[in-house]
């Protein structure tokens, strides 16, 4: 991608953004998949504790209910980046594009903070068959959000470097796509994982 | 500045109503689970129809799909859906058959 940009050829037409956009496209619909099956998972193993302790002694609702804020929030920064992006505001942008990197970056801390307290309470991955899922699934959506900030912070020097040219919006569109899709599995996993637990 | 070279255009309208319709649409379960309120079935009912609509609301007002999303977007969104279908519910059908008959 960055190659075909930086060589002497003419630069791509909106119909390859296009193409490139619906290539993404294809990538979150296969990603979608794979939580899906993570999902299926979980709930086949949500009974089977072993003896350890179950959902409902491990989660908090607080917690999860702060982790869906920050991430709710994240997802709608992005979309006035998005904004301020279309407008071709720069600096308005890189703010948004920030507050998004804080709010995601808030998300990760929370997660981290609660899969080392249940590790210190005797609930590690490899505990139950339904740590083992939970950990799996959760820790999958965590670890694309992490890559996600990787994706933002890189996304951020872009703009403050290279300006909102065409590749570089081009590339945030589709960021985009990626953060607000991580938005929607979070949905899905407060719904199956953390509500019915603590139910 | 001039403009970004890219045929989109985003205003904040649309943010603003998806934000307004997720806080309501995540509040009302967790809520629901905080008191109680609601017999356990109920509850459960209520968490999964807030979260499809949801689903539905992050879609059409964060991923801006709509009309004018170009046809192979949605073909690959529908066909993604048939598959996470026939394997999620394939998986749960088979798999808590086979529980049944192995406890029963």
């Amino acid at each position: 991608m960055t190659a075909s940009a930086s060589t002497m050829s003419p630069p791509p037409t909106a119909e390859q953004y296009e193409e490139k956009e619906f290539g993404f496209w294809l990538y979150l619909m296969s990603d979608a998949a794979i939580f899906a099956l993570l999902f299926a998972t979980y709930m086949m193993m949500v009974g089977n504790t072993a003896g350890g302790l179950p959902g409902k002694e491990l989660f908090s609702l607080e917690r999860a209910a702060g982790e869906t804020a920050l991430l709710l929030l994240s997802s709608t920064a992005f979309g006035f980046a998005a904004v301020a992006l279309s407008a071709g505001e720069r600096s308005r942008t890189v703010i948004w594009l920030l507050v998004t990197f804080a709010l995601g970056a808030g998300f990760i801390c929370l997660e981290v903070g609660e899969f080392w307290g249940m590790i210190q309470e005797g609930a590690p991955p490899e505990r139950s068959g339904f740590l083992s899922a939970f950990f799996t699934l959760v820790g999958t959506h965590g670890l694309h959000v992490s890559i996600g900030l990787l994706w933002i912070a890189v996304m951020i020097g872009q703009v403050l470097f290279k300006g909102l040219t065409a590749p570089v919006a081009s590339r945030l569109m589709r960021l985009g796509l990626f953060w607000h899709f991580l938005d929607i599995i979070w949905v899905i996993i407060f719904s199956v994982v953390y509500l019915p637990g603590l139910l | 500045m001039e403009s970004s070279g890219y045929p989109v255009e985003r205003t904040v309208k649309p943010y603003l109503i998806g934000l307004a319709l997720a806080v309501t649409l995540t509040a009302i379960p967790f809520a629901l689970v905080a008191t109680g309120a609601l017999t356990k079935g109920t509850t459960l009912g209520v968490i999964v129809a807030a979260a499809l609509l949801q689903i539905v609301v992050h879609l059409r007002f964060f991923l801006h799909i709509g009309l004018r999303t170009p046809r192979e977007n949605l073909i690959a969104l529908a066909f993604a859906c048939v598959l996470i279908f026939i394997m999620v519910g394939g998986t749960l059908w088979i798999m808590f058959d086979l529980y049944h008959r192995m406890m029963v």
